[in-house]
């Protein structure tokens, strides 16, 4: 561990305060709570709001992951890695499986998750309301009442002019059934497995410093109408590589003739499923 | 007078330690947690209660408490919390001997339920798989939870506050090192 930093980074006394939202934010799920966010050492859009969560619940017994869009070796994800790294001395791994602590941007591993793992999600904008109404103090009247009217109204406006419900990331969900949450911007496709999952999901944003958490088993469920149910959608395709027909996939494109391929978003997912059929 | 009793040996990994044991005690109402980082608390309080209260309470955070003089010393010290008679007014709210009623703690706003008191209570014993049937938020089916030193009505009481959601007060009980969690999201129902 480097010299200079307390561990992990935060001080003991912006832990604490993350830690009381944490516990706050479980006991009220789907609630989002404020807390006063610190400077770190990462610019906002970096997921500041993941890594301090991250910062105060990690110890030297956890074993991290951080993911980008599914996968491990993007340059955000590699630098959130070193740094809990160099800064909590803990060890760090690109198998779902093996990870006690998963960080995320923007997706949901594959893999399901079990009641020893947790994981923490980026999120750049916590309020799901905030396209349709911006006043804080309007959303949070709202969220006291559940009065979600005009999220229901806006979904149905969107099947009378597309004839489908037109939001493929971060699809609103209600947590048990009384708070509405932005599950951030991870993709429609991923929504059903927030539902009743055995791992506690917590969620940071950093900028508008906010906390808020789905413990595990929680009922989770995508808006949607009886005659418009939710549909998680996905490319129908195959993956390239490992051939799965059941994972998210990302298309590539392959050269400048529109040539193009599908391959598994979860990078660790597909080398999984490599190593099986090898 | 004694000399102080010193804190968690490692403040920083043994808070740690400590908060996971909340975290999951809160994250999944009802299952026993031990806390495997004790720091030698005067008497009365308990080693769980003593682990909750270094790990969590602060400056920031009035603490109403009925454990008498030494247990206010030892804790103004090492986690340097304010202390207040009046329970409506505490973060968190410390019993070792009678819980008082939920209705007197402080329950939050409907927009600001975070806001409320988190009650810690030592009570004398916790068993796992008989009494109380939990069910809610962080439980697959149902936990069992037989809690021995609670008043009498204190499962009417949270029957009440429930009512109140997201209003509410969340309870941490603590019996020698063991702790389990009751956030308000949990159903309770008599075994
Ligand atoms: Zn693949």
């Amino acid at each position: 561990m480097e010299a200079g930093y307390n561990f992990a980074y935060l001080d003991e006394a912006t832990k604490r305060m993350i830690r009381r939202a944490i516990l706050k934010a479980v006991a009220i799920p789907g609630h989002q709570i404020p807390f006063g966010a610190r400077e770190m050492p990462l610019p906002y859009g970096w997921g500041t709001g993941g890594i301090q969560v991250t910062a105060s619940i990690i110890g030297p017994a956890d074993t991290l992951k951080v993911i980008d869009q599914g996968a491990d070796d993007t340059t955000n994800a590699i630098s959130i890695r070193r740094f809990f790294a160099r800064v909590a001395d803990v060890a760090t791994t690109e198998r779902t499986e093996d990870a006690s602590i998963i960080q995320t941007r923007h997706r949901i591993p594959e893999a399901p998750l079990r009641e020893d793992q947790i994981l923490v999600y980026q999120v750049p904008m916590p309020e799901p309301l905030f396209r349709l109404e911006p006043r804080i103090a309007e959303t949070k009247r709202m969220h006291a009442l559940a009065d979600y009217g005009l999220m229901h109204t806006k979904l149905y406006e969107d099947i009378a002019r597309l004839g489908r419900i037109g939001t493929a990331y971060n699809y609103p969900v209600m947590v048990n059934e009384r708070y509405l949450m932005s599950p951030s911007p991870i993709p429609a496709f991923d929504n059903p497995k927030m539902d009743r999952m055995p791992a506690l999901q917590l969620f940071g944003a950093g900028r508008e410093k906010r906390i808020y958490a789905v413990p595990p088993y929680t009922p989770v469920r995508s808006l949607d109408f009886e005659d418009h149910p939710f549909r998680a959608i996905r490319a129908p395709h195959a993956c390239t590589l490992c051939n799965s027909t059941a994972s998210y996939l990302d298309e590539v494109v392959t050269d400048d003739q529109g040539g193009r391929v599908y391959v598994c978003s979860d990078t660790d997912f597909c080398r999984t499923e490599q190593e099986r059929a090898a | 007078m004694s000399a102080l009793q010193p804190g968690f040996a490692d403040p920083v990994l043994d808070a740690q330690a400590s908060f996971r044991a909340v975290l999951e005690a809160m994250s999944r109402p009802g299952r026993i947690i031990a806390i495997t980082t004790p720091a030698p608390a005067p008497a009365p309080l308990n080693t769980a209660a003593a682990a909750v209260l270094l790990t969590l309470a602060d400056a920031e955070t009035p603490v109403c408490s009925d454990a008498g003089d030494a247990v206010a010393g030892w804790l103004g010290f090492h986690a340097g919390c304010p202390f207040t008679p009046a329970p409506d007014r505490a973060r968190f709210v410390l019993a070792t001997g009678a819980a008082p009623a939920l209705t007197v703690l402080d329950a939050g706003t409907e927009e600001e339920p975070q806001t409320s008191a988190t009650l810690i209570v030592q009570v004398e014993a916790l068993a796992a798989g008989e009494g109380w049937r939990l069910t809610g938020p962080g439980i697959e089916s149902e936990h069992r939870l037989r809690v021995y030193g609670l008043p009498e009505d204190f499962l009417s009481q949270w029957q009440a506050q429930r009512a109140r959601f997201p209003r509410g007060v969340d309870v941490v009980l603590c019996a020698g090192d063991r702790l389990a969690a009751l956030p308000r999201s949990v159903t309770i129902e008599e075994g």
